[in-house]
């Protein structure tokens, strides 16, 4: 080392510090960064769970809400959450990758197709809010759905199409070309193409692109409002055609009221429906690493 | 051009025979009215410096260029007595009887059986599939080296074992023609000459069309060569005359390795 540095030679040193130093200061910002998040999630955890954590029991889980805060539970809100979460995600997954698939390997490449993809890109963006005026409108009155989790459903499938559409052609574009050559030249039709070759080389990006697409969904709650789902209920959804209400809104509720005892069940919901997420994404990541141990 | 007749094809006739094919890509031309008669059970091979229209060539002859929205192609390819542009002709049943080994080895990401499996079972194959994985493998001359893990990944393969693998993949399938789009150049020189043999072994069964950069292999494992350039077919003859004595002085120029 030393030896080196005196080959090198003395003009090249303050340079060279200078450019080590500004890399360390680089990476050091970069650090601080990460740490902003880190830091703000474990304040908010902290100090959720020490809200929460002495109200979360069995009893709370099983009972419906109530105007007694010490007898209220989530219930409802839990059972309703997971029916619109079941639901949302049977109903958009088929349709984003079908989509998906006809955007990447079956549409022509001209205008009309490049008009679709800038839409698909444009109703990412769109506020949730306004899907819920759209689920009004179409689920709810004109095919006469009703306040339902049907409603509910198909207004928060809307609303994630896009993103799971287009995580799921990014997924399917990051398929080598070379594999598809391969597969078309045992003579493989364009359908045993996709299926065989592209569906499963593309599964574990599009279970990611849903569940992050799903995970937004669980936590909206102005759609829903729009929709219909009540804040008060006592009762699970026993079928799609059920009322509902779901985890955010039933915590809306609860914080929105003036009692200290409420803010605490509030946060003591947050927690379930933090729970209710990080199951959903531990579920997606063994989905994906099953399917990439068969890949 | 007359380069077409030199070509004898004896007795038998041609496996396949190009007339007057050109290849566009949008506006830009990239093959122009070539004619070559690809005689049965011998080894062709496509010579000429990059760009110059030879895997575009190839891959007429599959119909690949299909999947290449922007290429259109004109002329006729004539393969048992019917040309494959013909609308009637389905592209899939042409790719499954003229196969194709491409540049880089591109096995699939399953296991080796598989790999060799995927051709037949998505062409229906009914009957003795482990049999026909073993088969094709011994023909690749691979199969000494992977019988006992036939269930490992594919990729786990050194890159010259990847592309005998992925010869075996194709004649499993039982193509009759065999293209090969510069099968070696990805590989190191032990490799290359084991593909080199080969195909030397292969040319008893099938006829095979090469794309080669490599004059050398080229010229040691091809009976007739083609030279292109430019998109235009410039020679056309028996391997041993086309490098000892060419009629065009460009063909000379590019296989004494004064340019390209």
């Amino acid at each position: 080392m030393s030896d080196q540095t005196s080959t090198m030679g003395g003009m090249s040193v303050p340079r060279d510090r200078r450019r080590k130093l500004l890399g360390r200061l680089f990476a050091v910002l970069c650090g601080a960064a990460t740490a902003v998040g880190v830091v703000a999630l474990v304040v908010l955890l902290g100090d959720l769970a020490l809200d929460g954590l002495p109200r979360l029991s069995v009893d709370f889980l099983n009972s419906f809400a109530s105007r007694f805060p010490e007898k209220a539970g989530v219930k409802a809100a839990l059972a309703g959450s997971v029916w619109i979460l079941g639901l949302t995600a049977v109903i958009s997954f088929p349709l984003s990758v079908a989509a998906a698939i006809y955007l990447e390997e079956y549409a022509p490449r001209n205008w009309v197709t490049r008009l679709i993809q800038l839409n698909i890109a444009n109703l990412a963006g769109v506020p949730s809010i306004v899907y819920g005026i759209l689920g009004l409108a179409l689920f709810v009155r004109a095919l006469g759905l009703d306040r339902s989790v049907l409603s509910g459903a198909l207004t928060l499938s809307l609303l994630i199409l896009p993103v799971i559409i287009m995580a799921s052609q990014e997924a399917i574009r990051a398929v080598p070309r070379s594999i598809r050559e391969a597969a078309y030249g045992l003579g493989a039709t364009r359908w045993q193409v996709v299926r065989t070759q592209v569906l499963p080389m593309a599964m574990p990006g599009i279970l990611t692109g849903t569940i992050l697409a799903l995970s937004r969904a669980v936590g909206e709650t102005a759609p829903l409002i729009m929709v219909g789902a009540v804040g008060f209920i006592a009762f699970t959804p026993k079928s799609v055609g059920d009322p509902f209400t779901v985890l955010p809104l039933q915590i809306y509720n609860w914080i929105s009221r003036p009692q200290a005892e409420f803010h605490e069940i509030a946060a003591a919901g947050i927690l379930v429906l933090l729970a209710l997420l990080l199951t959903m994404n531990a579920a997606a990541i063994l989905l994906r690493n099953r399917f990439q141990a068969r890949s | 051009m007359a380069t077409v007749h030199d070509i004898d094809t004896g007795q038998r006739a041609p496996a396949l025979e190009a007339r007057n094919v050109s290849v566009f890509y949008g506006e830009k031309e990239a093959v122009r009215d070539v004619s070559l008669v690809v005689p049965a059970n011998k080894v062709v091979a496509l010579i000429g410096p990059s760009g110059c229209g030879k895997s575009t060539l190839l891959r007429c002859f599959n119909r690949m260029n299909d999947l290449v929205p922007s290429a259109r192609v004109e002329g006729r390819v004539d393969f048992r007595g019917k040309n494959l542009y013909d609308a009637d002709v389905d592209p899939v049943e042409v790719r499954r009887r003229i196969g194709m080994v491409f540049q880089k080895p591109n096995p699939f990401p399953k296991s080796i059986y598989e790999n060799t499996a995927f051709g037949p079972r998505i062409n229906g194959f009914k009957g003795d599939l482990d049999t026909l994985v073993e088969g094709s493998l011994r023909q690749a001359a691979l199969w000494d080296e992977v019988n006992d893990r036939l269930g490992d990944s594919a990729y786990a393969l050194s890159g010259g074992q990847q592309q005998r693998l992925c010869i075996a993949r194709t004649l499993a399938v039982k193509p009759e023609i065999i293209l090969m789009d510069e099968p070696a150049s990805a590989l190191d020189p032990i490799a290359t000459q084991r593909i080199e043999e080969l195909i030397y072994e292969l040319k008893k069964d099938y006829t095979i069309i090469i794309v080669t950069h490599n004059m050398q292999q080229a010229a040691r494992i091809s009976d007739y060569t083609a030279f292109l350039y430019m998109g235009e077919l410039i020679e056309y003859g028996p391997t041993e005359t086309i490098f000892t004595n060419p009629r065009e002085e460009r063909t000379e120029a590019y296989v004494t390795g004064r340019f390209g």
